[in-house]
């Protein structure tokens, strides 16, 4: 059965039901392959670029679709469903984006803009750094002013996209302030002295390349830089927080096209005369699964309301990411459970979502560094 | 080129289907309903054509009222007007009668082109794009796998057991089309925006000047009389490799007419 949504508006009614459409005819249909490969869909991203998801939360000026998160979110929930290596890909575009979108001058944003939400540019984001996860003050990326802007040097760590996109959001260290000395860039693939990494050889979400980025002296003019000299963290964290409900999105998203799977294995498997659905045992871990599945959707969208509504929503951010992604762990891995043998082989998807869990609990803000977070908001209040 | 394109909304394809025991009618409350698919093609190939040629296309369907959605599809895929006719009087209508109230649906828009699938998803009668041409009185040209305009000159290419034929006819006519003709787009969230602001009309029957006595349940010219579930599949017919292995399955995609 696939998600019961509530939505606000017949268009976003119409805009789930094609982003359905995309993720059953598209995604689905070739997401094995390119895991078991680990090859990036390039030209996927072209198809949602065209069909206009690659911009739904931006201004309709600058080519986007001027949509709440309420729905945003739940876009990108349906494409996890099928294949989440390209929901993430969606949602760290989208981030991508942010620091221009939010903080770029009126004139960045007319320039660039359109083009990045447009489709035809993907996106891609270097906060991290070999030494600087958790802590993205520890970088040591430099950016050194010139007479025309800065040049850029040092290593960014855990790029998604790395080496495939067009454009990348680069923070680097302008001065040796901690907090205060960190700027943000828009940085051109292509430019001299960039270069990434073989892809990293990770455990899921293979058909998303991440790689880390060299940044051999890379000149970047002085209208490349996104906001003020020295904003880069305050940008990067704000960042952070829709980042978060992203994942949060693509996590429920996951979670969901797991269950969905199970179910439908669980009606049409028999053991001892009946369907396993119909065993108890079976039936309860179901139900399990699927009060996680909508608990998660109802925290990440009660965050996303009040992100729409203006409200503060750093706190529920964290919590959505925290629950979500939690869930979708604890969810993929009974759903190999429901499958039993046949669901620890690569012939069932459900392996793969098990896999594609995990990294979720890690990435944009490990669930310790959520914890974090909500202590100190909790501290605060 | 101004093109009337007929879309149907069918339950889902791949859904499993039941008949209502009380009425042997769809049961659609059960199933999500969507464009009949091959309806898709159709939608694309008017676009297509007025891509080239230039006209307006107008979606027609007849249908209860959640037929909307669908409506609201075809305009977001780049539609430029949608007609619902929509009265309690044609439920349970049976083709000929169908096909007597759509054309009188059609008489109210101007056309040069009556555009529709071969067929759909749930009936799979095949007959709607006989019965309108006859209906309306104008030309056939059936199971297009391929659709040139000319002018008022249409020629395609009609799908055969053997092949194609060409077959060609000036406008006005009607035109079936199968799903090998073409690659349905998908909408953009900009179709789906502009889709908002473009005129969806709703016909009663009264309004199409179709006579009541003449559709519904009641007087229909076929009616289900049983129906029981279908069988099983059958197992499967083995093919063993004596060194004609070859042979065999090649004559068995024959008496299949898959080649």
């Amino acid at each position: 059965m696939p998600a019961e949504r509530m939505l606000p508006t017949a268009e976003s009614q119409d805009l789930l039901a094609l982003a359905r459409d995309i993720a059953d005819n598209e995604l689905a249909p070739i997401a094995a392959e390119h895991d078991a490969e680990e090859r990036f869909p390039r030209e996927v991203f072209r198809t949602l670029g065209r069909a206009g998801l690659l911009g739904l939360p931006y201004p309709e000026q600058y080519g986007g679709g001027a949509q709440p998160y309420e729905v945003y979110l739940q876009v990108l929930e349906e494409l996890a469903s099928r294949w989440a290596s390209v929901a993430v890909g969606v949602s760290v575009h989208a981030l991508a984006c942010y620091p221009l979108a939010t903080f770029g001058s009126e004139q960045q944003r007319e320039r660039v803009l359109p083009d990045l939400l447009g489709g035809e540019l993907l996106g891609a984001y270097a906060l991290s750094e070999p030494q600087a996860g958790s802590d993205p003050a520890a970088m040591v990326t430099k950016a050194t002013r010139t007479d025309v802007g800065y040049v850029l040097s040092g290593t960014k760590a855990w790029i998604t996209h790395g080496g495939h996109a067009d454009f990348y959001t680069t923070f680097a260290r302008t001065s040796a302030d901690r907090s205060r000395g960190i700027s943000c860039f828009l940085v051109d693939a292509g430019m001299p002295g960039l270069s990434f990494a073989a892809p990293e050889r990770k455990m899921g979400l293979t058909g998303s390349p991440t790689a880390m980025g060299h940044y051999d002296d890379v000149d970047v003019s002085t209208d490349r830089l996104l906001g003020a000299e020295g904003q880069g963290l305050h940008i990067a964290l704000s960042a952070l927080d829709n980042g978060r409900l992203g994942i949060a999105a693509c996590a429920v998203g996951l979670a969901q096209g797991a269950l969905d799977e199970s179910v439908a294995y669980a009606k049409q498997r028999q053991t001892f005369g009946r369907a396993i659905i119909d065993h108890q045992g079976l039936g309860f871990l179901l139900a399990d699964m699927a009060a996680a599945v909508e608990s998660a959707r109802a925290t990440t969208l009660e965050a996303a309301r009040r992100r729409d509504r203006g409200l503060p929503y750093g706190r529920q951010a964290s919590i959505a990411k925290l629950v979500a992604t939690d869930a979708a762990m604890k969810v993929t891995t009974d759903a190999v459970q429901v499958f039993g043998g046949y669901g620890y082989t690569r012939d069932y998807p459900v392996e793969r979502c098990m896999r594609d869990a995990k990294v979720m609990q890690i990435f944009e803000g490990t669930n310790q560094i959520q914890r974090l977070v909500i202590s100190r908001h909790l501290a605060r209040s | 080129m101004n093109i009337v394109v007929l879309v149907k909304q069918v339950p889902d394809t791949w859904a499993e289907k039941k008949l209502d025991p009380s009425d042997s009618t769809v049961d659609r409350a059960s199933v999500d309903a969507v464009m009949n698919e091959m309806d898709e093609y159709a939608v694309e190939e008017a676009l297509k054509i007025k891509e080239a040629h230039g006209g307006e296309v107008t979606v027609l369907t007849m249908g209860p009222n959640r037929a909307v959605e669908m409506l609201r599809k075809a305009l977001s895929m780049g539609v430029d007007k949608a007609v619902h006719l929509v009265d309690d009087a044609l439920e349970g209508s049976c083709a000929i009668q169908s096909s007597y109230a759509l054309a009188q649906a059609i008489g109210t828009l101007s056309y040069d082109l009556v555009l529709l699938s071969a067929e759909s998803s749930d009936a799979r009668m095949g007959v709607m794009p006989a019965l309108l041409a006859e209906r309306l009185g104008v030309p056939q040209l059936s199971d297009a796998r391929k659709v040139d305009v000319d002018g008022s000159k249409v020629v395609i290419e009609r799908m055969t057991d053997y092949g194609h034929d060409k077959v060609e006819a000036s406008t006005p006519l009607v035109l079936g089309v199968v799903e090998k003709i073409n690659e349905p787009r998908y909408p953009s969230f900009k179709g789906i925006m502009a889709a908002k602001k473009k005129p969806l009309t709703t016909l009663t029957a009264a309004d199409a000047g179709i006579d009541t006595g003449r559709v519904g349940l009641a007087t229909a010219t076929s009616s289900v009389e049983s129906f029981t579930a279908a069988p099983p599949r059958a197992a499967g017919q083995v093919v063993k490799d004596e060194g004609d292995g070859g042979v065999k399955l090649a004559d068995f995609f024959a008496a299949q007419k898959l080649i």
